[in-house]
């Protein structure tokens, strides 16, 4: 079913797949804090390079996230597109020269300095993309809430993204069952039918699904008092595993990464002005 | 007593955030504004916030959408995930008010709703949303706005009709207090 292709742990014998979750949540959160500071065009493509051989590394084919990547690029298309329409001198606000290169219609005249500006910041949003997909295809989801934990968040709420993550192709596949018994009574939720007999519509199917929800909320929840759970301030996890060098060194280099984004941002400002 | 609901919060938080992905993810309908959802998500997410409270609605919010954004394969996008996360809280500050637990939505509480949704989603939308929009990734300002608008609108709509009509399709299934009479 569709929950295949989501959030997907892809097993491998690699370094990445070694390091713990902990350094790998550490880490993917250092780099889109660095990539999210900067709009220098090197930096970011040093960024990029990075993460580029992260991915190499984690021996991920190209070919098992090619969706991932497709969809990325449909929305990156998108979104230039309607900053371009929204405002074709946003580039030229930015950068406070303006090249045109080629004139269209009215307002809309193509500047070098805009297409700068929309190269950046779909660079921007791209160098983070191979991380992004290495931190989801690389973790161990039951890892995961213990990487939580140890970053320092609270192990009540690790538990509950563990729990979120437990029960999302459960849920998913109640969905599916309930809204193709609700579309058998003729429930319609298509195209040809009015916007709000739509959403009337989809309250049909919502309300078994919240309630079976509230159902699944009072049985966990009795199920995790039984166990004692919440007793202790901390607790221990299954899962987690001692840092090794690599890990020392991943964090290394995410922490280097964000003074390098840091201190770039600082000394020559946020934007990269070739003109 | 007070542990039990703690841990409630914790699982309602879970099975809320997952609910939130899956309607998110796969129920989704696109609009013609970019990064923009018709979206059921905000009838759940304003729900189980009248229910569980700001805690429990902004972690949902927080987690659910995060979940998404990195499901599509990206970094989340995070002015929109807090925004998702500020929107659960707003909510869920009134969750006192609106006692859904209790079974009764009448005239009274479908108000506070009405209202507590539309604060939520316009500052959330308008303000919060486009300013971290400007802040992070430099985006166009009317750009920015006008998805915000959109969104705003959009998801007040989704968040008052389809999460008024759980509310009291729900609170119908619960006894209320002093609803047995003697004969």
């Amino acid at each position: 079913m569709a929950a295949k292709t989501v959030l997907n742990y892809l097993d491998r014998d690699s370094v990445v797949h070694k390091m713990t979750g902990t350094t790998k949540l550490a880490f993917f959160l250092l780099f889109t804090f660095a990539s999210m500071i900067t709009y220098n065009t090197w930096v970011l493509l040093g960024l990029f390079a990075v993460s580029l051989v992260a991915f190499k590394l984690s021996k991920i084919k190209y070919r098992e996230v090619r969706f991932m990547m497709i969809f990325m690029l449909v929305f990156l298309l998108l979104n230039n597109l309607f900053i371009f329409l929204f405002d074709p001198n946003q580039g030229t606000n930015l950068y406070g020269t303006r090249h045109v290169l080629c004139h269209l219609f009215w307002r809309y005249d193509v500047t070098a300095e805009q297409l700068f500006y929309m190269l950046n910041i779909s660079l921007k949003y791209f160098v983070a993309l191979p991380v992004a997909i290495l931190f989801i295809s690389a973790t161990n989801p039951s890892e995961f809430a213990a990487s939580l934990n140890s970053i320092g968040i609270s192990y009540k709420v690790g538990y509950s993204v563990a729990i979120a993550l437990r029960y999302i192709p459960d849920i998913q596949r109640d969905y599916h069952s309930i809204s193709q018994a609700q579309q058998a009574r003729g429930v319609e939720l298509g195209k040809n039918e009015h916007f709000f007999s739509r959403l009337k519509n989809s309250v049909n199917i919502l309300l078994p699904l919240i309630l079976t929800s509230l159902n699944r909320i009072d049985t966990i929840s009795n199920a995790m008092e039984l166990r004692g759970f919440g007793k202790n301030k901390k607790r221990t996890w299954y899962t987690r595993r001692p840092f090794a060098v690599r890990d020392f060194v991943a964090l290394g280099i995410g922490v280097v990464l964000v003074v390098v984004s840091l201190i770039v941002t600082i000394k020559f400002g946020r934007f990269y002005n070739p003109f | 007593m007070k542990n039990n609901s703690s841990i409630k919060t914790v699982v309602a938080v879970g099975i809320g955030a997952a609910l939130f992905f899956v309607l998110g993810r796969f129920v989704a309908i696109p609009s013609p504004v970019p990064n923009t959802n018709i979206s059921l998500q905000y009838a759940v997410l304003a729900l189980l916030a009248a229910m569980y409270g700001p805690v429990a609605g902004g972690l949902i919010g927080f987690i659910g959408h995060a979940l998404i954004d990195l499901s599509w394969g990206g970094s989340p996008w995070w002015s929109w995930v807090i925004t998702s996360a500020f929107v659960g809280v707003v909510i869920g500050l009134f969750a006192k008010k609106l006692n859904v637990q209790e079974g009764e939505f009448g005239k009274g509480k479908v108000a506070v709703f009405v209202v507590s949704n539309v604060i939520a989603h316009v500052i959330g939308w308008v303000v919060v949303a486009p300013v971290l929009d400007i802040l992070i990734y430099a985006e166009p300002a009317n750009k920015v706005f006008a998805q915000g608008v959109f969104a705003a609108v959009s998801n007040t709509v989704t968040g008052v009709i389809v999460g008024g009509l759980l509310i009291l399709a729900y609170t119908k299934t619960i006894a209320k207090k002093g609803s047995l009479d003697q004969e």
